[in-house]
């Protein structure tokens, strides 16, 4: 086992930082930067949700709860410090937000971690659900549909940062996401991370050796809502308004989704899944009306065909990498990536025909597809579009059995290396 | 005395609707170890189905139809979607149906759009059934407790007098036996999921009507529909049949209930003046806490009784 403190470790962490620094001199617009802002949070928040269903294996529907309450906690001690109540550096305050996530994670913890499996998924979403209901019944603290604004800019700025321009709040989540993430990687090291897998993998067993299986959950789901609020924390100092949206249902689903399509699998995993819905998130809306469709249908795709997520894809070609194999895979992947193109192709085209066809705004319904012109009036675009699907799917089919065979051609070659 | 009738019979028909959705869930919860999250949503399907099918050919074949349509979606989610989940584990097929929710959701969408639908009741059942003191009972309401209480007997008909329901009671404790004894488990498992979305759809189709056919129903009702079967134990299809009872009452009573913590106050004498900071917290009514009330409810049942009203096991 390497040391906790190895040399490679550190310089790992480094270059991380080292990439967090360069990344706004590459993507300079606003957008870029508002985005990259965005990503930070949902990496904090999803690998804080891993910390559950990862290492513990409590899948929860109620992530959002401490993510919502720490960014309500901050945007009201912001609104203090505005006021003049009393005084905290604002690149602290995301620190209240985790406090707040910890009690919260520790006084409702308490109910939820007495039952592990289905049940906690249960009581996780009923859990989340009461809250959800309170913050609109408690306007006072919550502040009704309007939710909580705030603003960044109060205090005297430490060292000249005001967080006025969003390149300093950028450094902020930067910062805080260096830091958070260095934090959970190194309590997956501790004793308590070892406990909770032998929790997720056999309670029975962890119950022998001594270790209390309700008391591991417990701790777990305190930590990890203690990670949630600070990500709550620097949501609410980036967008300066915090709704009782924040903690619902929806951003609850969707943290799932993050970190399993990234894959809770590997550390890591999460982190690719944040990045990755982040963007199609906000590029995918853009483009289409059906986006969460195709969002939910990925999902599901993910979860038939690859349980991993995207972790576990990449950490299976590792070993046809270290072999120097990986060109002798691609002929295939390019011929199914084709394949695949062409069966998407006709699916989006048959989607997107049925929301122009329901549209009301009908002066004419036809629209631009890939620069190709589509009327979902006339039936011989909807035959073409199942005529292509249909092809792609046969493709899709017939690619299949090449990448299969291509994987049976190299493992002799692996085995032989040694590498698997 | 009037109100509290009519709100019981209300109750007693918004439960018993309850109840057709908890069964299916229970039923199939304790066959296949899966929680249906999707359950909900092919209750939002019976209600889109029973309003596209009675436009064009009338209510009583939508009855009837709707609920074989969702069912043959039940058994084709099941055939071609849980199976190929089943060996990742059950977290990963309790995944699947949350991902499958959500697209049920965005294809209703699609396809009705984001507004309720005009769903109506059918004129023959638009009457009076009774007048109790002044209030007029609609004859609907009774015809879903009819539509509920008869399918549940028959439920109970099949499960405990059939051939087929003495498999399926056989293949909830000891599958493996089952299966060598000659009996197809996963055909049977399939037919469990296809018969318990098809309560859910026929329960949409008699609820959309009475309530409200929108796209946003199957979130509305999925979670009160888990918290009926945590509080009445997961599993027991009894205490699901309590449990919805009880959720249904509580649900319909504290809605129409307009007092609040300061009319009780007064009542015994001690004033809060509007300017107190905690005036805002004691003024707030029971119909304002209804939404939280149940999950408040299931919260109590699990520090007091974990295993909840009638389950059996801890989980």
């Amino acid at each position: 086992m390497t040391r906790v403190l190895s040399t490679r470790r550190i310089a790992f962490w480094i270059a991380v930082a080292l990439v967090f620094a360069g990344l706004p001199l590459i993507f300079k617009q606003s957008f870029a930067l508002s985005m990259l802002s965005q990503m930070g949070i949902a990496v904090i928040f999803a690998l804080s949700y891993n910390m559950l269903l990862g290492q513990t294996g409590l899948l929860s529907f109620g992530h959002a709860v401490y993510f919502g309450l720490g960014a309500f906690f901050c945007a009201h001690a912001l609104n203090f410090i505005g006021a003049g109540t009393f005084w905290f550096p604002v690149t602290l305050v995301p620190l209240i937000g985790g406090v707040a996530g910890l009690l919260f994670g520790l006084l409702l913890g308490f109910v939820t971690t007495r039952r592990a499996g289905t049940p906690f998924a249960m009581i996780s979403l009923g859990i989340a659900e009461m809250v959800a209901a309170s913050a609109l019944m408690f306007t006072t603290f919550f502040g009704g549909e309007g939710g909580i604004s705030t603003n960044r800019q109060v205090g005297k700025g430490v060292l000249g940062l005001t967080y006025g321009p969003q390149i300093q709040v950028y450094y902020l989540i930067a910062g805080w996401c260096l830091v958070t993430m260095i934090a959970m990687f190194a309590l997956t090291r501790t004793p308590l991370g070892r406990m909770a897998n032998a929790v997720r993998d056999n309670p029975e067993r962890a119950k022998f050796v001594g270790y209390n299986p309700t008391r591991v959950r417990w701790f777990m789901m305190a930590l990890a809502s203690f990670f949630a609020g600070i990500g709550g924390g620097l949501a609410a100092i980036n967008y300066e308004i915090v709704t009782a949206e924040t903690l619902g249902l929806v951003a609850s689903g969707n943290v799932v989704l993050m970190a399993f399509i990234g894959g809770i699998g590997h550390f890591w995993g999460p982190i690719i899944g944040a990045v990755l819905v982040t963007l199609l998130q906000s590029a995918l809306s853009n483009y289409t009306q059906a986006w969460l469709l195709y969002f939910g249908l990925f999902f599901l795709v993910i979860i038939m065909f690859s349980p991993g997520g995207i972790a576990n894809l990449i950490a299976l070609h590792k070993p046809v990498w270290n072999a120097g194999l990986t060109k002798r895979l691609l002929p295939s992947y390019a011929m199914s990536a084709a394949a695949g193109a062409v069966m998407l192709a006709g699916f989006f085209a048959l989607i997107e025909m049925i929301y122009h066809y329901e549209a009301k705004e009908t002066s004419s319904k036809a629209f631009s597809y890939f620069g190709l012109e589509l009327d979902p009036t006339s039936a011989g675009y909807w035959v073409g579009a199942a005529v292509v699907m249909a092809i792609g799917l046969v493709l899709v089919f017939g690619a299949k059995k090449f990448v299969s065979r291509a994987w049976e051609d190299i493992t002799p070659e692996m085995q032989r290396q040694g590498v698997i | 005395m009037e109100f509290f009738l009519i709100t019981l019979l209300n109750s007693l028909s918004y439960g018993l609707l309850l109840f057709m959705l908890s069964s299916g869930l229970t039923l199939i919860f304790s066959m296949m170890g899966v929680l249906n999250f999707a359950h909900a949503s092919f209750y939002m399907l019976g209600a889109y189905f029973g309003y596209q099918i009675s436009g064009y050919i009338g209510f009583w074949p939508a009855l009837i139809l709707a609920p074989l349509f969702v069912g043959l979606l039940g058994a084709a989610t099941e055939r071609f979607g849980l199976r190929t989940v089943h060996k990742f584990g059950h977290v990963a097929e309790l995944l699947f149906t949350f991902g499958l929710a959500y697209v049920v959701e965005e294809i209703v969408h699609l396809i009705w759009g984001r507004a309720p639908v005009d769903y109506r009741i059918p004129s023959q059942l638009d009457f009076t059934l009774f007048t109790l003191y002044t209030t007029q009972y609609p004859a609907y309401r009774g015809f879903m407790m009819l539509v509920s209480v008869g399918m549940l007997l028959a439920l109970y008909l099949v499960l405990t007098r059939t051939r087929i329901g003495l498999v399926i009671q056989a293949s909830l404790s000891h599958p493996d036996m089952v299966e060598s004894l000659g009996h197809n488990v996963p055909r049977v498992f399939m037919l469990v999921f296809a018969g318990g979305t098809a309560l859910a759809g026929l329960a949409g189709v008699i609820g959309g009507n009475a309530f409200i056919t929108e796209p946003g129903m199957a979130t509305a009702v999925g979670s009160i529909v888990f918290v009926v079967v945590v509080f009445g134990g997961m599993g027991s299809l009894a205490g699901a049949f309590f449990a919805s009872l009880i959720i249904g009452a509580i649900q319909t009573f504290s809605v129409a209930l307009d007092y609040s913590m300061l009319d009780l106050l007064e009542k015994a004498g001690i004033a809060i003046a509007p300017t107190s900071l905690w005036h805002g917290f004691w003024s707030i009514s029971i119909s304002q806490t209804a939404p939280v009330l149940p999950y408040l409810l299931m919260v109590l049942m699990l520090i007091v009784r974990p295993r909840g009203l009638m389950g059996t096991r801890e989980g």
